[in-house]
């Protein structure tokens, strides 16, 4: 792989490997591994059919280095508009990948709830660390998920214990700052909700200055039996801002596991949400949400796994795109043999206000149990001309009757938002984004 | 107010308006009536600036403003407002959030002041009780799951919010018992008034019971073949119209 691309990858690992002096032996020994399995998977290109409709040639042609003291250069005021937080929540934040307890804070936490700095865990937890970082590599065979382990030293650790339910939302920032050279972080979020147990995890990924930064991010979310989780996403990357986010969520008998993906703005990004429902009464619902312009590209790939019977999923993605912006939806629903009463449904809806903008969505339905219901479906339209035609009528001018039709078209997303003032936050994004957009 | 000259449109590359005349004063009220597909609903979408109507020839005069040349919203903001026959639905924009930002884009046209929440949701409450409209529909997403004599109410309502100077009513009747076409036509009662004129245009001479014209004209294949007063409906009621036919069939 020398000269092939993704080879600054490996001479970063080098460095990687030697700066990190007081890594414990066994973690040494997962990332070596995992830049073996990166290198034996090769970075994809658009010939692998996950990847067809998505180049990663910008940041394959881009030499990354990892983190050097950028955040000094930061205010905690930079942070807060961009990552939509609110003050009042817990948060932990993370510039390029490095944990910054300047911005961060953690007040009183009921007893038994960990929010940290992964690093602290990986210090002393080899026995129920070691599994988790190893096994989705091996059996995902997603080269940046094995990137993200051989680097993986910092991120956030949450873990809420039985029957606790936490009453406000913990927010996870993760700032990518390109103020020099093209930088890179790979940061490694693992959110443990034990049995009974209820929260509310907001990850925000923002981007600032105008250099290159690659952000290659694997969530893992395990879900205790009868936990109820609701996970949110936002991405608002700068417009030279990589994003490439995996998210890996293991759900339990009965916990129910709500994912809201909201991405604003990057230049490229890339999720990939793998949910496996692997007991009975287990539940997940997928909201996503992305609005392009420019030449922004966004690949969502998501797949549910049915692996026991009575699961359930809802999955509704929406998409508005402008300019010369390009959209992938990829939706697979597997339902595994014994997975009976499986109840499953996708939704892929997409506005398209330019001529230029392109979709590529496919659902992908592979069903192996024979009592299940099962439905997608898949659009992609213009504006409703009646519609538009009625607002004019009333004497909005065709920018603001195009720009409350898309606040519409994306506003029950919006709605499905429970925390308050991140919706409300969000509402307002939208109102004056589509505004600004189209006068 | 309203001078049409000579009008004639097509949809689609079909001739439908061969050559209206019609003049309207402020404050009078013209029924409009016809046979199916005489060119009643394209003339309400030529007044109020749909695209795909082609204008081929004649004038549209509105208070000495040349219309054709003025989009859809200007002619809202500059008072003319159609009651559509067939309401959109708008999911995710309720009814007062729409109808404030076309308020608002009226008055401001008009260089008046902005309503703000309150101002306009004391303003909406008033005119509701014109069309005994409930308050929670308001909330709801424009249109969407309203009956038939719900949209048409919400279309009054519209009317009465944005005051306009012209309004033209396209079929308002059309798909209401008769309960609602009482409230729908109280409505429009209430808001006739001296410097406003009104297109009543509708294929059955039962709302001009409710909604009394000062005019009526018979429309029939594209051009206006007979005006008279308010008795000219009662006589298309009892004769139908087929002797109207008759009569412009002779003429040619």
């Amino acid at each position: 792989m020398v000269n092939s691309p993704g080879h600054q990858f490996l001479s970063a690992f080098e460095r990687f490997q030697q700066k990190s002096v007081t890594t414990p032996e066994w973690l040494r020994d997962v990332r070596r591994a995992a830049i073996d399995s990166f290198v034996q998977l090769g970075l994809p290109t658009t010939r692998h059919e996950d990847w067809r409709y998505t180049s990663i040639e910008p940041i394959t042609s881009t030499d990354f280095a990892v983190a050097n003291g950028e955040a000094k250069l930061l205010r905690a005021e930079d942070l807060d508009g961009p990552s939509f937080i609110d003050p009042a929540y817990n948060r932990i934040v993370f510039v390029n990948g490095v944990f910054c307890p300047q911005f961060s804070s953690i007040r009183e936490l009921p007893a038994g709830v960990q929010v940290k700095n992964l690093s602290a865990v990986l210090a002393n937890d080899e026995a129920n660390l070691r599994p988790l970082l190893t096994q989705d590599s091996a059996s995902r065979e997603q080269a940046f998920v094995a990137l993200n382990t051989a680097f993986a030293a910092e991120g956030a650790f949450i873990s809420i214990p039985k029957s606790l339910a936490l009453g406000e939302p913990i927010h996870l920032v993760f700032c990518s700052f390109g103020s020099g050279n093209p930088i890179m972080s790979h940061p490694r979020n693992l959110i443990v909700c034990e049995a009974g147990s209820q929260a509310q995890i907001v990850e925000s990924y923002i981007g600032l200055g105008d250099q290159p930064t690659l952000t290659n991010v694997v969530t893992e979310v395990v879900g205790g039996a009868g936990s109820v989780i609701d996970y949110y996403r936002l991405q608002n990357e700068s417009s030279s801002g990589y994003l490439i986010a995996a998210l890996e969520a293991d759900i339990s008998r009965d916990c129910s596991f709500t994912a809201h993906s909201v991405t604003l703005k990057g230049s490229l990004i890339r999720n990939d949400i793998h949910v496996v429902l692997d007991g009975e009464g287990a539940e997940c619902v997928l909201n996503g949400l992305y609005l392009l312009d420019g030449k922004q590209h966004v690949d969502n790939h998501t797949e549910i796994e049915h692996a026991k019977p009575h699961t359930t999923s809802r999955e509704l993605y929406k998409g508005i795109l402008s300019g010369a912006a390009h959209a992938v939806f990829n939706g697979k629903i597997l339902v595994h043999k014994d997975a009976q009463k499986t109840d499953a449904r996708q939704t892929n809806k997409n506005l398209l206000l330019s001529e230029q903008a392109v979709v590529n969505t496919k659902p992908q339905l592979e069903i192996h149990a024979d009592d299940v219901k099962c439905s997608h479906g898949s659009t992609i339209g213009q504006l409703d001309k009646d519609a538009l035609f009625y607002l004019r009528s009333r004497g909005l001018d065709a920018a603001e009757a195009q720009s409350l039709l898309s606040y519409a078209f994306a506003s029950d997303l919006v709605g499905r938002i429970r925390i308050a003032p991140l919706r409300a936050r969000l509402d307002d994004y939208l109102l004056t984004k589509f505004r600004r957009s189209q006068g | 107010m309203l001078e049409i000259k000579n009008l004639r449109a097509t949809v689609g590359g079909q001739e439908i308006l061969r050559g209206i005349n019609l003049t309207i004063g402020a404050g009078e009220v013209h029924g409009i009536m016809g046979p199916n597909g005489s060119g009643k609903s394209t003339l309400a979408h030529v007044l109020s600036g749909r695209e795909n109507y082609q204008v081929t020839d004649g004038a549209i005069l509105y208070d000495g403003k040349n219309l054709l040349e003025m989009s859809p919203e200007e002619r809202a903001r500059d008072g003319i407002f159609l009651a559509f026959q067939y309401p959109v639905e708008i999911p995710g924009v309720s009814t007062t959030y729409f109808l404030k930002a076309a308020l608002n884009a009226i008055r401001k046209h008009q260089g008046l002041e902005e309503l703000d929440a309150m101002e306009f949701l004391a303003l909406i409450k008033e005119k509701m009780k014109l069309v005994e409209m409930d308050q929670a529909l308001l909330n709801r997403p424009l249109n969407e799951g309203f009956s038939g004599g719900e949209k048409k109410r919400n279309e009054i309502l519209q009317m009465a919010v944005l005051d306009p100077k012209l309004a033209i009513l396209d079929e308002t009747d059309s798909g209401l018992d008769i309960d609602a076409l009482r409230i729908v036509a109280g409505g429009v009662n209430a808001l006739r008034q001296k410097d406003r004129a009104m297109i009543v245009i509708t294929h059955y001479q039962r709302l001009l019971n409710y909604i009394v014209p000062d005019y009526i004209h018979v429309l029939y294949d594209g051009r206006i073949v007979k005006s008279g007063s308010k008795e000219l409906a009662l006589e298309l009621e009892v004769k139908g119209y087929d002797w109207i036919k008759a009569e412009a069939a002779a003429a040619q």
